[in-house]
């Protein structure tokens, strides 16, 4: 079997590549429709990480929120710009060093806080299988109140939109 | 075998079996489907459909495939060439990859994923990538409106799609494909959730937001011939609009296919093996597709789009509550009656409230 462990490792060696690739291409690309796609192509690593960690559910709804829906409104609003698929645009404005400032600043948050957490870890965490119905518990039960205060975010973006949308009355 | 091969091979071997087994299964479906369409829409038109090829045109689809294949591939000179040439490949990814998770019959799933359901409404949620990288890259007008209408109407009809499958979720609790048939297996295997209240509308919904999913007729407003030339393959020729046509055709087996295993007991059934049942469900909802497109006209997008929003995603939250309560309702004829009153009466109330006025006299907001 060791053979096929070694196989697995360099294929999830190389879908961590190809993401940083794409992440790389995604920022650096002149084109606003290749760099959107470059985008969904690192959505696309991320889940197949993700899988390949036995997150099997997170990896869908990876797939389903970020590629499906997030990626298609981003291509929408491209779209709808001025200067889509010219590749004239400028890459960089005068906010370049402050967002890269805060890319670091926030990389080092989380990767503290991620390394700092005591993570409880179970026995059997190999074999483990998320079913729907512990996922449901602890939807509705542990973390009742950050699933509620997101729920509400997303209604108050929803109604935002609406109003927004609304046409005005012809007068 | 076990003993001459190392253990690694018979592994890569039995996935390699699985992933052969549908590589096939999906091209030979798709040509079949074709020859299937053209003689069953011409019977409905009363001609005879294709007859010439081989016996009962049984060979044609090996025509239009050695036609397809030696066809001039023409890129027009000022479309994106990688966009140009990805997207027939990309598109027919994922409409491959939801074969995995269907359940063909008994232990006849290829993985049966624990979470196989959300996998394939998830994977088949990436086509807007590639129906977006086909009309963008070919630079034409035709292309780009196909594209939009192709994009907002999946988008919108994954709403209710995705939320009428949720009371076959909240009965089984589970999201394996696998499950979901096993939950069916009552009464000598007629114990199907189409013969529920809530699961024949869930059904009845699932199955347009399919047929609307699959950009098929009376949805097919993205490729309608008589207004955008063909949408978003306006600009594809030889093997490469074969691929958008292969991969159309794949889904709208799949989308029957899991039509057939949410609702119709998948291969559950009395007397006949399980592969037939399965199969014989999922051509009757392959047959109605086609009856559709042999009967219905085109929406208009504004009617496209309210049906979606107004009609059948109230309809679908609705459900949910209704499957709620069947599955902790005290006894049978309480649940039965209860269910199919609160469904029938919002069912009305919706038909109601979306019934269209006609204004005595038009006004026109911007042109005098």
């Amino acid at each position: 079997m060791t053979h096929l462990y070694d196989i697995v490792k360099f294929g999830i060696y190389a879908l961590m590549a190809f993401s940083v690739l794409a992440a790389i291409l995604a920022v650096t690309v002149r084109n606003l429709f290749h760099a959107a796609l470059c985008f969904a192509a690192v959505l696309i690593g991320i889940a197949g990480v993700f899988l390949s960690l036995h997150a099997d559910f997170l990896a869908m709804v990876q797939i389903l929120i970020y590629v499906g829906a997030v990626m298609t409104l981003v291509i929408f609003a491209i779209m709808l710009t001025e200067r889509f698929g010219d590749n004239s645009s400028p890459q960089n404005n005068s906010l370049t060093l402050a967002a890269f400032g805060l890319a670091i600043v926030s990389l080092i948050a989380f990767s503290t806080i991620s390394v700092k957490t005591r993570w409880p870890i179970q026995e059997n965490a190999g074999a483990l299988h998320l079913s729907v119905g512990e996922l449901a518990y602890a939807l509705l039960n542990t973390y009742v109140l950050p699933f509620e205060v997101i729920s509400v975010l997303l209604i108050t973006t929803l109604i935002g939109a609406v109003i927004i949308a609304k046409k005005d009355r012809v007068s | 075998m076990a003993g001459f091969l190392p253990d690694w091979v018979l592994v890569i071997k039995s996935v390699l079996i699985s992933i052969a087994a549908i590589a096939f299964l999906g091209p030979v479906t798709m040509m079949y489907l074709t020859l299937l369409e053209r003689k069953v829409v011409g019977r409905m038109q009363n001609r005879i459909g294709p007859n010439r090829v081989g016996k009962w045109g049984l060979l044609q689809p090996l025509a239009d495939g050695v036609k397809m294949l030696t066809k001039e591939d023409i890129v027009p000179t000022p479309a994106d060439p990688i966009a140009h040439f990805l997207a027939p490949i990309l598109i027919v990814v994922p409409a491959l990859l939801v074969f995995a998770v269907i359940p063909f019959g008994r232990g006849m799933t290829a993985v049966d994923l624990n979470v196989g359901l959300l996998f394939f409404i998830a994977i088949s949620s990436t086509t807007t990538l590639a129906i977006f990288m086909a009309s963008w890259g070919s630079r034409n007008k035709f292309s780009l409106l196909g594209g939009m209408r192709s994009v907002a109407q999946m988008v919108s009809y994954e709403v209710p799609m995705v939320l009428s499958v949720v009371p076959v979720i909240l009965i089984t609790g589970s999201l394996s494909t696998n499950d979901i048939v096993l939950a069916q297996g009552g009464w000598g295997g007629l114990k199907w959730f189409i013969f529920t209240p809530w699961g024949l509308l869930a059904f009845i919904i699932f199955y347009l937001c399919g047929v609307a999913e699959c950009n098929r007729s009376p949805f097919d407003l993205p490729e309608a011939e008589s207004e955008i030339v063909a949408g978003f393959h306006t600009e594809y020729s030889g093997m490469k609009f074969a691929l958008f046509y292969m991969a159309e055709f794949m889904n709208s087996f799949t989308i029957s296919a899991l039509a057939a295993t949410l609702f119709l007991g998948g291969w559950q059934g009395p007397v006949l093996p399980s592969w037939l049942w399965f199969f014989m469900k999922t051509y009757v909802l392959i047959f109605i597709m086609i009856w559709f497109r042999g009967t219905l006209p085109r929406f208009r997008v504004d009617q496209l789009m309210n049906l979606a929003w107004k009609f059948l995603l109230p309809l679908t939250l609705i459900n949910i509550f209704v499957a709620g309560f069947w599955y902790f309702a005290p006894n049978t004829i309480v649940r039965v009656l209860m269910s199919a009153g609160v469904l029938s009466l919002s069912f009305w109330g919706l038909q109601k409230l979306n019934q269209g006025y006609a204004p005595e006299k038009r006004v026109y907001q911007f042109g005098d």
